[in-house]
């Protein structure tokens, strides 16, 4: 469906999108991941035609966006990080508008029109300024605008930033909606939000692709290690005795001791943490002493994102699709 | 395009734009009308405007400044990039609008000759095509107001500059008496004229190549022309000003010739400014 081909964009001598390629499907949600200035933004300017690459491809169903511009934006409804609103005119005259500039005409620019409002849930607020609804209600026609022309593809650049708690909830309801529907792509710099709603995620760091997976994927991958904290009853010394027979273990350190009881934290490069703690439960039961806490740290998707927007260092994109 | 169109028609007539911009112009035609053809009993409305264009430099900067800034300053600019239309289209429609807006006013002050013919001798033709030619001078000067606009975020400042640049068009026939027309002097202001162009298309387009190329090329044929035949630079500056401004060339219909020259030169003005727009829209892209 889209189709990004060594995306890069220089503003001046800053590099802001470092070769960036990947094919997104129809029919998901797809989740742009990235802290903030990693690139995002641009990105997503440049598949909808707004801003120029330096050097690169964006194929919207085979139409470049550049040099059939005309083709390629009809598939797309795009909403910019800042809604393009004009604030003196109403929801409904500026739909109309959008609708019209997008080639709708008469009955079905007002079914159409009807039809997004109803979806994005401001009819009650059409006839009211822009100027006067909230900034959720915004959100909304910006939203609106972009579902109008019944475009295949839905970009929206951070939906749910400077909303409150509920407006947010609001959005990625609306968003999940959107997605059984539509192709949804849309940026965010909130972990847990992209995990929830999408079916693959995209993250950019520096301006580069450095992952593109499902959020499952991306979690069994992950590239922090494993933690098992265990409190039990053992002197240290004899502690480390007990596990020095486990080899899965890559590191062992023990806390000052706070008393009667000893806190361990084990580490390990294998991904099968609950063969370790089996392992590790197995032993203390040979050598009769006993676990009063033993606690698992799985890897979350956090640490990948931190792994991988933090450190910069992984220069090839895993799990990258072919594009 | 005419999405774009009606939408700025909406917009003009929704705020107080287009009653400002017409209330103007009908007021200063109007005091003209009544001090030339009531008062001192003349029969040639025509005098009325050339006595009016200089409202210009009020009225064209209130109905262009916000026309592409406001745009920008409320990042509106990124919807009409997304939208299916070209910049083309973008810049035809608001400036078709714009032209609606202006027509308006113009189409009331058509009726004055004829109300005027019902009480003496007017001589129409002379009216009219002084009125057609006072309507390109305005459409070409909104051009102008549009290229400005399109510079900037801050309407002030777009409005500023335009009635600096209207001014300065409307008075460049005056200040041609004073500026120096020897050879000399011509020459070196047309050689920081051309550094002007450079800086110009430097700031357009970002593109040092080309801006220097263009810079230089047009300093060193400055410089070679200087050089070969002097004397060519005699008057040159003082010619070129009253050559280019647009105010001068209304007084020909006033005087009674429909000139097509002039008429071709307010169009070229026009759709030069027009292409102009439409690329510094395009830069933004490209930034």
């Amino acid at each position: 469906m889209i189709s990004v081909q060594h995306l890069t964009k220089y503003y001046g001598s800053f590099l802001a999108v470092n070769d960036v390629s990947f094919e997104i499907d129809d029919g998901h949600v797809y989740g742009f991941l990235g802290p903030n200035g990693a690139g995002k933004s641009t990105t997503m300017n440049i598949m909808t035609g707004c801003l120029s690459a330096t050097s690169g491809h964006v194929l919207i169903d085979g139409h470049d966006i550049f040099e059939e511009p005309d083709k390629a934006k009809r598939l797309i409804g795009y909403l910019p990080e800042h809604p393009p609103l004009y604030l003196n005119e109403t929801p409904l005259e500026y739909l109309h508008f959008v609708g019209e500039a997008k080639g709708l005409h008469r009955e079905e620019l007002t079914r159409q029109v009807t039809q997004v409002m109803e979806k994005t849930g401001i009819t009650a607020m059409k006839n009211r300024r822009i100027s006067n609804l909230s900034k959720g209600y915004r959100q909304r026609v910006g939203i609106a605008q972009a579902l109008l022309g019944n475009p295949r593809v839905i970009i929206l650049d951070e939906p749910t930033v400077g909303l409150d708690p509920l407006q947010i909830i609001e959005i990625r309801d609306l968003i999940k909606e959107l997605g059984k529907t539509h192709t949804v792509v849309f940026s965010s710099h909130i972990l847990s939000e992209v995990q929830t709603i999408c079916d693959q995620i995209l993250m950019i760091s520096k301006g580069r692709l450095v992952a593109f997976d499902t959020p499952a994927n991306l979690e069994k991958r992950l590239l922090a290690p494993n933690e098992i904290r265990l409190t039990t009853d053992a002197a240290p010394d004899t502690l480390r005795h007990i596990l020095a027979s486990v080899t899965a273990i890559s590191q062992l350190t023990i806390e000052e001791n706070t008393g009667r009881w000893t806190v361990a934290h084990i580490r390990t490069d294998h991904q099968d943490i609950y063969e370790l703690s089996r392992t590790v439960y197995l032993a203390f039961a040979a050598s009769d002493c006993v676990i009063l806490e033993m606690a698992l740290k799985k890897g979350t998707l956090e640490d990948v994102f931190i792994e991988l927007t933090e450190s910069g260092a992984a220069a090839k994109p895993a799990g990258r699709k072919e594009a | 395009m005419t999405a774009v169109f009606k939408h700025e028609l909406r917009m003009y007539f929704q705020s107080l734009t287009a009653y400002v911009f017409g209330a103007f112009l009908l007021v200063i035609v109007g005091i003209g009308a009544m001090l030339y053809n009531l008062q001192a009993a003349v029969s040639n409305f025509e005098y009325v405007l050339s006595f009016a264009s200089i409202i210009y430099a009020i009225i064209v900067p209130i109905l262009t400044m916000r026309v592409i800034a406001e745009e920008r300053r409320q990042k509106t600019d990124q919807l009409l990039y997304s939208l299916p239309i070209s910049t083309l289209q973008v810049i035809l429609g608001k400036y078709l609008a714009l032209l609606t807006v202006f027509a308006i006013p113009l189409c009331i002050i058509s009726v004055y000759p004829v109300i005027f013919a019902q009480y003496g001798d007017v001589y129409l033709p002379t009216s009219y095509g002084s009125i057609i030619a006072f309507f390109l001078m305005g459409a070409a000067l909104i051009a102008v107001g549009v290229f400005i606009s399109s510079l900037t975020d801050n309407q002030g400042f777009a409005a500023g500059v335009c009635v600096a640049v209207i001014l300065f068009n409307y008075f460049s026939v005056t200040l041609s008496e004073y500026v120096s027309s020897t050879a000399n002097g011509s020459a070196l202001t047309l050689f920081v004229l051309a550094a002007g162009v450079g800086l110009l298309i430097h700031y357009l387009t970002r593109n040092d190549t080309l801006a220097c190329a263009v810079g230089f090329t047009l300093m060193a044929v400055v410089v070679l022309a200087y050089f070969v035949n002097g004397s060519m630079f005699e008057g040159l500056l003082p010619e070129i000003m009253t050559t280019l401004s647009l105010f001068e060339r209304l007084d020909v219909f006033v005087n009674g010739v429909f000139d097509l020259t002039a008429v071709t030169y307010y169009l070229s003005v026009a759709v030069f400014f027009l292409f102009l727009s439409v690329q510094s829209l395009e830069k933004r892209r490209y930034n």
